[in-house]
């Protein structure tokens, strides 16, 4: 009886070994290799950031804590960057395009990790953290605003904290109280009116709100979840524990995310994104004026004078090495978007650059038809997943969101 | 029992064997022919000149900017002065191109350019495309790099 026992059991060993090791396994080498490498934990620290001498210093990130909120930071005094990018909504609106002043053409985009892009917005017409942060205050549709009513603006309600960050204020009493070069017919007049001094010294001060602002932004960063617990056991060997256990169908999901579905190509990295600019051959938006993304936003980033090459930069011109090597041409770049970041994207939605899809599953069910771009080249290709593997899909995407 | 017993041994031992047959023969088979060329110093497409391409720092990083060395030597040795370098490229199996605009910005002497603003975005085959004109007369050459 014991040697039948004996015998049953080494059966049994012997099938555990089978379905163990020779069986197919849970994760190939490889795959394991690439979950590993978009875990959390392998995100570098936050570099410095030589174009924004302040980006580290708490008190500009303190002041510009308060920029971010401040609805004073407007023309008609009702919108602040926090209008859109709310701070218990990951930074963003949950709306299909942002409504600032006015109704804009472009999904807000959430702020975890931002100080890492070496582009901003959609199309990445800007290159800094900085230069990004004084865009909307002028676009008509979002703050509205000009840079010589917002230097006025600083110098009565933040003057003393403006000056122990930044150094003095100039001499702004000859300064109109409205002016931009790129605001209405009547703010550009006065603008060329202005002497170059004037313009300098606002200029200037515009800057140093930017970088004020960035230096706060720089503090917001992504958080661990689900799929970050789960990958540093799967790499460790260690048992999951508790919600780091992924079901069957979250398995799936995250096979088919690094492998057939091809999703880690452009989402790759601990931040899920390879900053660039892709054609997905996502569509218009029916009443919305004509999007082209990366290919307008080219001339727009050459053009800004707050770029890197421009004066208003510190430290030396070797931190712009992406504008100088940036792709300025060519059949890619046509309708071509960021690739954004897919921590917190379940709970986010709708999706892509003007809010096109409002929920995941017609995320996954786009990338898997992959219709052509209605310019320019889409660079994706059918994939034609089942039912099954679309909902695995969406289900491994939650546990970044967890 | 005994018999029982022995089968499964027998068995056991025949398995081994098969696996270590397939683990020999998988190992010592040749490299996939249909790879691509991964040197990283060869001659030019003409055989003008032989050209060598490695990271400044030694190390591809996937999602960095990066610059590379462009070493130029002549056929018999001489290193090549005052190029004229354009650099192209791109994924072959994606059909898309670079998402940098690579370029020769410094020339180190001794026939060595930096390639500088070289970025890979993702895993998979990259080829880098140069155009070369010197003294010599032009050529091409192509590197490819696998992450």
């Amino acid at each position: 009886m014991s040697r039948l026992t004996s015998v049953a059991c080494l059966l049994a060993l012997a099938n555990l070994a089978l379905l163990g090791g020779c069986g197919e396994p849970q994760f190939s080498d490889a795959e394991k290799k690439t979950i590993a490498s978009l875990a959390l934990n392998t995100l570098p620290s936050l570099k410095s950031d030589t174009t924004n001498q302040y980006a580290d210093a708490p008190a500009a990130a303190a002041l510009g804590s308060t920029l971010f909120f401040d609805v004073g930071m407007s023309r008609d005094g009702t919108v602040s960057c926090s209008t859109c990018h709310k701070i218990d909504r990951q930074f963003q609106d949950d709306l299909p395009q942002a409504v600032g002043v006015s109704h804009t053409n472009r999904r807000t985009m959430p702020l975890a990790g931002v100080a890492r892009n070496p582009w901003f917005f959609w199309d990445g017409r800007r290159d800094s953290l900085w230069a990004q942060a004084l865009t909307p205050l002028e676009n008509p549709l979002e703050q509205a605003g000009n840079r010589a009513a917002f230097s006025h603006y600083i110098k009565k309600r933040f003057g003393e904290r403006y000056e122990r960050i930044f150094g003095p204020l100039p001499d702004l009493s000859a300064v109109p109280a409205s002016a931009s070069p790129l605001g209405t017919d009547a703010e550009k007049a006065v603008w060329n009116g202005m002497t170059a001094a004037q313009q300098d010294d606002v200029n200037r001060v515009f800057a140093n709100i930017g970088k004020a602002i960035a230096a706060f932004e720089r503090s917001i960063e992504p958080q661990q979840t689900r799929f970050d617990r789960f990958a540093i056991d799967l790499a460790t060997g260690a048992a999951a524990q508790g919600d780091a256990v992924f079901s069957p169908e979250e398995i799936l999901g995250l096979k088919l995310f690094v492998g057939k579905a091809n999703c880690v190509s452009c989402h790759n990295g601990p931040r899920f994104t390879d900053n660039a600019f892709h054609n997905t051959g996502v569509p218009p938006v029916d009443g919305l004026p004509p999007d082209r993304g990366r290919v307008d936003a080219v001339a727009q980033v050459q053009a800004d004078p707050f770029n890197c090459l421009g004066k208003f930069r510190d430290g030396d011109e070797s931190a712009c090495r992406e504008l100088r090597s940036m792709v300025k041409d060519g059949p890619q770049i046509t309708r071509a978007y960021k690739t954004p970041s897919l921590r917190g994207a379940a709970d986010r939605p709708p999706y892509m650059h003007a809010g096109q899809f409002s929920t995941l599953d017609e995320v996954v069910a786009h990338y898997s038809k992959a219709p052509p771009s209605v310019e320019g080249v889409s660079e994706v290709h059918p994939l034609d997943l089942s039912d099954r593997e679309r909902a695995a899909l969406v289900a491994f995407l939650k546990t970044l969101s967890d | 029992m005994a018999s029982i017993w022995r089968y499964i041994l027998a068995g056991l031992g025949l398995a081994a064997l098969l696996l270590g047959i397939v683990a020999a023969v998988y190992l010592t088979l040749p490299p996939s022919a249909s790879g691509p060329d991964l040197s990283r110093s060869k001659k030019t497409a003409n055989g003008l000149f032989v050209a060598s391409f490695e990271p400044e720092h030694g190390v591809v990083r996937q999602g960095e900017l990066q610059s590379w060395l462009l070493t130029l030597k002549t056929a018999a040795g001489a290193p090549v002065e005052g190029a004229a370098i354009t650099v192209s490229g791109g994924m072959p199996q994606h059909d898309h191109g670079l998402p940098t605009s690579p370029q020769a910005t410094d020339y180190l002497g001794e026939g060595r350019y930096r390639i500088d603003g070289v970025k890979f975005t993702m895993s998979g085959w990259w080829q880098l495309h140069f155009s070369i004109s010197a003294a010599a007369g032009s050529d091409s050459v192509v590197f490819n790099i696998v992450l």
